[in-house]
């Protein structure tokens, strides 16, 4: 019975079927079990499926988005219980994100926000066009251990560069790892700026994010 | 007959302006241009100050589209006029402001340079097939805040043709304006004769951004042709059917049409684009995806019927190096925009989206845009009856190479490749060194760069352009421009 019940709870995700998701789910509590069993047995190996089928080919964006989607609804099913049970999911990490001054390109980095968030980490996304003091204030405020860096444009990667200053300048440098992405960024240019990391795409970002935070 | 493609039925075309005028009444265009916000609620748009948006009925849409310019040429410097946009011309300029250049020794992208930039505007120059220049690639080498205006002072130094080019800020657009105007014989002359067309990008979805807004309106004031290039990235910041990525384009660039025109009744106004097909698994803009040709096509087919002048990124390929998958994506959008009849197409020698110059690859396109051309000139009798006299004089004899018919004819009918394009036998290949595609590319550009010659501008002339462009250099902390090749030597 509730073995049934995860592997149909696990398939929706798979499927990109958030409503079946949460049927699921509610089903699951009112069946009597604990909703860590249902994260640890359903909703994680659901992600990891979803993440190895877009790796092989077989899944595209979409279909990422729209688990990342049924996991979140889940989740917010699943947090009062956690609270009632006086239980909390270790959070994967707390992220700060947003695309550099100057840029206004949006896709990548929400794509790489949504991964993150539906993996367990805490996201704040600060969109895009973001000052380089704004990252500096929400890393002191969130207390963040990462902070995601997105640019298209030449012409703005440099923004990249100068929010890792400006983290070292406000003494933040050594409480985050920095990664960094966008079409122009290349791993000689994240290893040139001190960045930590740099990933390809958004489902590589995210064992680039765990990897940083040890999680990996 | 005049071979074309159409991409739409007329039902299809008249649901889509429909639809693209109703977007502008709901939800509205986001205007970030406070002046551009003045003019649309003066003329009796509805303006949402707050959210910066602005309602824009139908019928300020129509009055508009009576004003714009339906036609207009693109002169070349010595004031000959050499593009017409308007009706179903065909022209072709580079693909502009790659920020990479592929460097033929490594073949990687790397930051081009001055250097490069003006061996591009040589080699343009003595392409025949390419009809006018662009600001083909940004210098790695200047402030990056003058990246714009320094590719148009490199040009201007060099070109004959006239040039597609676009401002990066609203204040290097004057120092663009001060140097046309300087090139062409003043303000007056260039709204007369203009020698340039400025691309200006709206932001998808619905987004009039205050950089592009203000370049716009700037450039209708001043008489300089204004190209709209509304870019939907379907299924990302579009819809992902192409027909209603269609209609975002529609409306967009029917906001910039109101745009311009109340800032000035009768600006010239171009109806283009540079949309694509979203990829969904890498996230990136695949300028050579079928998906991408349609919407471009359809778009066309939509300012067509509107009246207006158009222009579609195309003939460009996502491929990293000069590979059978740049020639296929290459060949497959010049031809298509060819037959679509879209007057100005930019994009040769572009790869990687839109973001690799390749001047070898400027080369092989011009062949395949050098084959369009021919395409486009159709099939005609040129002779009535068509074949019967030749045949009545020479029957069964296979003699026609010697034929005088043919000596008049074959270099009308045939499309005559240069030596890019290898048409030997296998041994007169492996005799002439056994060349690929883009080894004889490499040598024919040399060849074309050796082969200008500096054009008539006088001295005084390059003096004021370097002074315009040095003043603006030194705003942003340059001293002294990078020398010119050549001219100054």
């Amino acid at each position: 019975m509730s073995t049934a019940l995860l592997e149909r709870i696990s398939a929706s995700l798979v499927e990109g079927d958030p409503d079946g998701t949460v049927a699921g789910v509610r089903d699951a509590l009112a069946a009597g079990l604990e909703p860590m069993a249902i994260i640890d047995g359903a909703l994680v190996a659901g992600m990891r499926t979803v993440g190895d089928k877009y790796a092989s080919g077989e899944y595209f964006l979409p279909n990422l988005i729209v688990s990342a989607s049924g996991m979140k609804q889940a989740m917010a099913l699943l947090e009062p219980e956690l609270k009632a049970r006086r239980q909390e999911v270790k959070s994967a990490g707390t992220v700060v994100i947003g695309t550099v001054r100057g840029d206004i390109h949006e896709i990548g980095k929400s794509l790489v926000a949504t991964m993150l968030a539906a993996n367990g980490f805490d996201v704040h996304d600060l969109g895009v066009d973001v000052p380089v003091d704004t990252f500096v204030a929400r890393v002191k405020e969130t207390g963040a251990n990462l902070v995601g860096l997105s640019a298209l444009l030449t012409t703005t990667m440099h923004g990249q560069k100068d929010v890792i200053e400006a983290l070292a300048k406000a003494g933040l440098r050594e409480q985050v790892k920095v990664m960094v992405g966008g079409a122009p960024v290349s791993r000689a240019w994240a290893d040139g700026i001190g960045a930590d990391g740099w990933a390809q795409d958004a489902v590589s970002a995210v064992d680039l994010a765990a990897r940083l935070v040890g999680r990996a | 007959m005049r071979p074309t493609f159409r991409m739409l039925n007329e039902s299809l075309v008249e649901q889509i302006i429909a639809e693209g005028m109703a977007l502008l009444r709901e939800p509205g265009v986001r205007v970030h241009n406070e002046e551009a916000r003045r003019l649309l609620a003066e003329a009796g748009a509805d303006v949402d100050e707050a959210a910066l948006v602005a309602r824009i009925p139908e019928a300020m849409v129509l009055r508009a589209l009576e004003t714009t310019a339906r036609e207009f040429d693109l002169y070349s410097l010595d004031g000959r006029p050499v593009v017409h946009y308007g009706g179903d011309q065909v022209h072709f300029d580079p693909g502009s402001a790659a920020l990479a250049i592929l460097d033929p020794e490594t073949n990687r992208p790397r930051v081009p340079t001055t250097s490069d930039f003006v061996r591009l505007v040589k080699l343009v120059e003595q392409l025949p097939q390419i009809d006018a220049q662009s600001t083909a690639m940004v210098c790695g080498d200047v402030a990056a805040e003058i990246g714009d205006l320094y590719r148009l002072y490199l040009a201007l130094n060099f070109m004959r043709k006239p040039i597609v080019t676009g401002a990066f800020r609203i204040d290097t657009w004057s120092v663009m304006k001060e140097m046309l105007s300087a090139a062409a014989g003043g303000d007056r002359a260039l709204e007369a004769k203009p020698i340039a067309v400025f691309d200006v990008c709206p932001s998808p979805p619905l987004l009039w951004s205050d950089l592009t807004c203000q370049n716009l309106i700037d450039c209708a004031r001043a008489g300089i042709p204004a190209e709209l290039v509304s870019m939907p990235l379907a299924g990302a910041t579009a819809p992902v059917t192409l027909a209603a990525a269609v209609v975002q384009h529609a409306a967009e660039s029917l906001s910039g049409i109101v745009i311009g025109q109340l800032a000035r009744p009768g600006a010239k106004i171009v109806w283009g684009g540079s949309p694509a097909a979203f990829d969904m698994r890498e996230g990136t803009t695949p300028m050579g995806d079928v998906g991408t040709w349609m919407i471009d096509c359809a778009y066309a087919q939509v300012g067509k019927r509107l009246g207006l002048p158009t222009h579609a990124y195309l003939g460009m390929s996502d491929a990293k190096v000069l590979d059978a998958q740049c020639g296929m994506e290459s060949a497959g959008g010049t031809l298509l925009g060819a037959l679509a009849g879209v007057n100005m197409i930019s994009g040769a020698g572009m790869l990687d989206f839109e973001s690799c110059q390749s001047l070898e690859k400027l080369v092989i396109d011009a062949e395949m845009i050098g084959m369009a051309k021919r395409l486009l000139r159709g099939i005609e009798p040129r002779d009535e009856p068509i074949a019967l006299g030749l045949f009545q004089k020479l029957g069964h004899r296979a003699d026609y190479l010697a034929e005088p018919h043919t000596l008049k004819w074959f270099g009308k009918e045939l499309y005559l490749p240069s030596p890019v394009i290898e048409r030997a036998t296998t041994d007169g290949w492996l005799r002439k060194g056994a060349k690929t595609a883009g080894e004889r590319a490499a040598e024919r550009v040399n060849s074309l760069v050796a082969s200008y010659r500096p054009t008539p501008m006088s001295r005084e002339l390059r003096a004021e352009l370097r002074a315009i462009a040095t003043r603006a250099a030194r705003r942003f902390g340059m001293s002294e421009l990078p020398a010119l090749p050549d001219v100054e030597a």
